[in-house]
């Protein structure tokens, strides 16, 4: 049998019922007497609502009923709860306004939901909504982040002044101005990181069913974390005791993050069909996801760098305007402080920095965590920032980061931002891409390219991330409203094989191989042994779900956990059954033995005694095998690594292609590299969407105008290139395997190896910055203005 | 309400349905064939392709009754009986081409018409071309391309053309 423990690419046990069809997502379940729901929402960005006639849908047939907020409201339903309190640089806390399930009184953005249609099927639902006669009053609305904090600019919520929810800092504001007051060189660079839509396939659904005979409400849901989502809906929104609401994930067709918050659609199915008694089901339609799914990223930031004689960095000062969309998803405000500022050091040893970011609220879709989630801002402003030195400077952009890299030797390295790097050698993964790319055969390609008419550039971009979200007392000093540990429970069956309950939700990660091959590994056991078992609150004892590259650092520690206590448990029965002391008993390879004898007993049979307890020490010891674990992480896990990307740019009509992508990443140990390196892939595609091809746009009424796969550029096969990747291992040294999360990397490391690479292939234009998309209609514009543009600076 | 008539994975299939009804709303909601998928509403992403005597289409795109009379194959009548997976399905799995799997089916039904319509054999350039109407968000295609590429010999009994390669 090929080995299938730890560092073998293992072929996923999941890909069996997908790929025959046989996956089972929130829409291909139907209960029995289901009902449809269709969401009424709002098509104007900002208005009162004066009336909502319902008479005509209630009418319609197959309508069993109609609801609006108010109907909410009078049954004391709550509004949806932010997660993360942020504090103003005051001490005050920030603006929390209240986001009702159904609106109330007033619409705030486009897809706002207003009203719920149920019906006995979706068509019926879906003619009855377009009979809802809703009355409007518009209001002046805000569709750009830098119109939030303009003078006189309407208030999207009356009592939140300014628009601002809360103005907050982190570093040491004295001793930046001191560094700039000494400074050789300051560089500067305005930027914005543009807004984008996560776009996972699967469009959320959620179904809601009551069971009258016991008062069990259950909800199914397309969610990264169920437990989170039971205890948000059934504490604040609903208030069901969770004895009493069961919440399932099944297969869930991608989230990045999408997925983590909790949705009112998921509070509006779960509260009809306790008052229907009947199950309801909501699905979203692909335009409804572009109007209601949380959308990501979106700051304008000014960053500048303060510089010596030499190029070393002496000191980094940001200012960040962060849109919060209308309302608070769970994790947003969360997202552009402590997973944003706490990054800004970035690989480098700058010593002092200081970050001022304030967040607005504007008429736009709730903005949250998207596949990296605050760090990819971080290292786009960095490594733009670092290109732009290298350009004012005249100093080699390779040589600038080499000189700046925290060395290898400085962990655990104290950023001047509040984490402390555990390990890394950022100079490996450097050096090892620059090779990879073949950095140095570029000028011959950029000849040969130019023979073709094409311009070709080359980009870098040097990046680090904090995973493995996070230690629970740290998250709550800093305003976290839960805790951020993971559960595992391990069940031993008597002939041996075992059952894992993990917290962690797979999406598309593969967690019920990887999770497989941990646990084999760690038992001696054979990996079709091990069962997964995860997205059930019914099922798994408790959970903080899949997020911030989290699962196998925190999760998979979890089951680590867990499992030393099975082993723990194996051994006093192994000594027992052997007549040894506990001391003496060793377990490796699925084996117990007794320490410079030939005695042992295999895993098997310490299962079996320990469910048959014939001959077992029953007086001091449980019969059983199956064990608990929580894991709360030590610190965050520090994976880090660097991209070069090249691309070549058509001169006639801007189009620019990604000709190559090398990513070189230390994500600690791995335990199935062929995993890793699909998350590498599908991470670094989201990143050259958001670099060359997607953004969500808003015209100046509010009007989403990016609200279809027709208008919102999805990154297709024919824009990306194969990629090149490869591994340098430094590991993690707080968790008990040694990993460091792999899930996001890809989206943080490659927009600012891209937009570099573009900036290179259009060096003899002096572009200084672009900000993304880089679309062909602004590389044209660059390059049809070509020799006025380079008169007129 | 109207009846169509059709063939469905080599059954013979007679349903009830609204003139409106699309081909995936037939599949997925009176056959519970659910393991075709609907991933938009604009005929953009491909979730739902399905194989119409023969040939790829996307079944969100096309209404129940036009199908009447026609032989559908959808994801689940891929593997043969015994469940041995079609070449596609295997090289999916070995190339590591799937994550989420919601893309999947449609992607593999995608792909097998892909190959059999170029029996001269398919290059990278026309793979990736030839997917332009199926949309991945997980894996950035790089193993769906590879895995189609390791597909073609297997499901033409012979090696890839060099020149296709």
């Amino acid at each position: 049998m090929a080995f299938e423990g730890i560092g073998a690419s293992v072929r996923r046990t999941e890909d069996q019922r997908f790929l025959s069809g046989r996956g089972n997502y929130t829409d291909d379940i139907n209960r029995h007497g289901q009902l449809y729901a269709i969401i009424r929402r709002s098509d104007r960005p900002h208005a009162r609502i004066v009336s909502i006639d319902t008479k005509a849908a209630a009418e319609m047939p197959g309508v069993v009923a109609v609801y609006t907020g108010t109907d909410l409201q009078a049954d004391s339903v709550g509004g949806l709860p932010c997660g993360w309190l942020i504090k103003n640089k005051d001490g005050t806390p920030m603006a929390e306004p209240p986001h009702p399930v159904l609106a109330v009184g007033k619409v705030r953005h486009v897809g706002d939901p207003v009203a719920v249609v149920i019906a006995e099927t979706r068509q019926q639902a879906k003619d009855a909504a377009e009979k809802l006669a809703i009355e409007w009053q518009d209001l002046p609305s805000i569709s750009s982040t830098q119109d939030a904090i303009a003078p006189g600019a309407a208030l999207v919520h009356d009592d939140v002044a300014g628009n601002v929810c809360y103005d907050w800092h982190l570093g040491d504001k004295e001793a930046v101005d001191a560094a700039f007051a000494k400074a050789a060189r300051v560089v500067r660079l305005d930027l914005t990181n543009s807004r984008l839509i996560p776009n996972a396939m699967e469009p959320r659904a959620a179904i809601g069913d009551f069971d009258r005979a016991t008062g069990e409400h259950t909800l199914f849901t397309t969610s990264q974390n169920p437990h989170v989502i039971r205890l948000l809906m059934g504490a604040f929104v609903l208030h069901i005791p969770e004895s009493r609401l069961r919440v399932v994930a099944p297969d869930v067709g991608g989230g990045f993050g999408s997925k983590i918050y909790h949705y009112a659609e998921e509070a509006i199915v779960t509260w009809a069909a306790g008052k229907l008694a009947r199950p309801v089901k909501w699905t979203a339609e692909r335009t409804e996801s572009f109007i209601s799914d949380a959308h990501g990223r979106d700051h304008v930031t000014t960053a500048e760098m303060a510089l010596d004689k030499d190029g070393n960095y002496l000191a980094l000062r940001v200012q960040t305007l962060a849109n919060m969309g209308a309302y608070l998803s769970t994790f947003a405000t969360s997202i552009p402080t402590y997973l944003y500022a706490t990054l800004l050091a970035g690989v480098y040893k700058t010593p002092a920095i200081y970050a001022e970011v304030k967040a607005v609220f504007t008429n736009t879709v709730p903005v949250d965590a998207y596949r990296g989630a605050g760090r990819p801002e971080a290292a786009y402003l960095l490594e733009r920032l670092t290109d732009v030195i290298a350009h004012d400077t005249g100093l080699d952009r390779v040589a600038l980061r080499r000189q700046n890299l925290i060395p290898a030797n400085a962990f655990p390295y104290q950023t001047p931002v509040a984490l402390q790097y555990d390990s890394g050698n950022y100079q490996a993964t450097l050096e090892a891409a620059l090779t990879a790319a073949d950095w140095n055969g570029f000028p011959a390609r950029r000849t040969a390219a130019a023979a073709k008419g094409k311009l070709r550039g080359i980009g870098i971009s040097t990046y680090i991330e904090a995973c493995g979200i996070a230690p629970s007392a740290v998250a709550g000093a800093l305003g976290a409203r839960a805790g951020l540990y993971e559960a595992a429970n391990i069940r031993v069956h008597p002939t041996g094989s075992v059952s894992v309950f993990t917290g962690s939700h797979s999406h598309g990660q593969g967690h019920e191989t990887t999770f497989a091959q941990l646990v084999a590994d760690q038992l001696g056991i054979p990996f079709n042994q091990v069962e997964i078992v995860h997205g059930d609150t019914e099922k798994i004892p408790f959970g903080m779900g899949t997020y911030g590259s989290r699962s196998l650092a925190v999760g998979g520690s979890a089951m680590v956990k867990a499992m030393d206590k099975i082993i723990a448990k194996g051994k006093r029965i192994a000594a027992h059954l052997m007549e040894a002391s506990v001391a003496d008993i060793e377990f490796k390879n699925g084996s117990f033995s007794v320490a410079g004898t030939d005695k042992s007993k295999s895993f098997g049979e310490i299962a079996l005694t320990a469910y048959v307890p014939h001959n077992y020490p029953i007086d001091e010891l449980e019969p059983g095998l199956e064990e608990n674990a929580f894991y709360d992480p030590k610190n965050f896990t520090f994976p880090a690594g660097c991209m070069v990307a090249e691309v070549e740019i058509d001169r006639d009509t801007g189009v620019p292609s990604v000709v190559s992508f090398v990513a070189v990443d230390d994500v600690g140990r791995l335990i199935n590299p062929m995993i890793v390196e699909g998350q590498v892939h599908g991470g670094v595609a989201q990143g050259i969407g958001q670099a060359l091809l997607e953004s969500a746009a808003y015209d100046v009424s509010g009007q989403i105008v990016t609200g279809s796969f027709m208008d919102y550029t999805m990154p297709r096969s024919d824009d990306l290139p194969s990629f090149k990747t490869g591994n340098e291992v430094t590991l993690c040294t707080h968790n008990p395997l040694g990993v460091k999360g792999c899930g996001e990397l890809g989206t943080i490391g490659s927009p600012p190896a891209i937009v570099n690479a573009v900036i290179d292939a259009l060096s003899e234009y002096d572009v200084r910055h672009i900000d993304m998309p880089l679309s062909p209609q602004k590389i044209w514009s660059i390059i049809a203005a070509g020799p006025k543009r380079r008169a007129a600076e | 309400m109207p009846q169509v008539a059709l063939t469905v994975n080599g059954k013979k299939v007679t349903v009830d349905v609204e003139g409106r009804t699309l081909l995936v709303e037939l599949l997925r909601e009176k056959l519970g064939l659910t393991g075709t998928h609907v991933g938009c509403d604009t005929s953009q992403c491909g979730a739902c392709v399905v194989h119409l005597d023969g040939t790829s289409v996307k079944s969100c795109t096309m209404l129940a009754l036009q199908a009447a009379g026609r032989s559908v194959i959808t994801i689940e009548g891929l593997a043969k009986p015994d469940g041995t997976l079609h070449p596609m399905q295997e090289m999916f799995r070995e190339h590591h081409a799937l994550q989420c799997g919601f893309c999947t089916p449609g992607m593999v039904m995608s792909a097998i018409d892909l190959v059999q319509s170029h029996p001269e054999g398919l290059s990278e350039q026309q793979i990736r071309h030839g997917l332009e109407g199926n949309l991945c968000r997980c894996t950035g295609y790089h193993n769906i391309v590879k895995a189609i590429a390791a597909a073609w010999p297997l499901m033409h009994g012979k090696a890839m053309p060099a020149a296709a390669e």
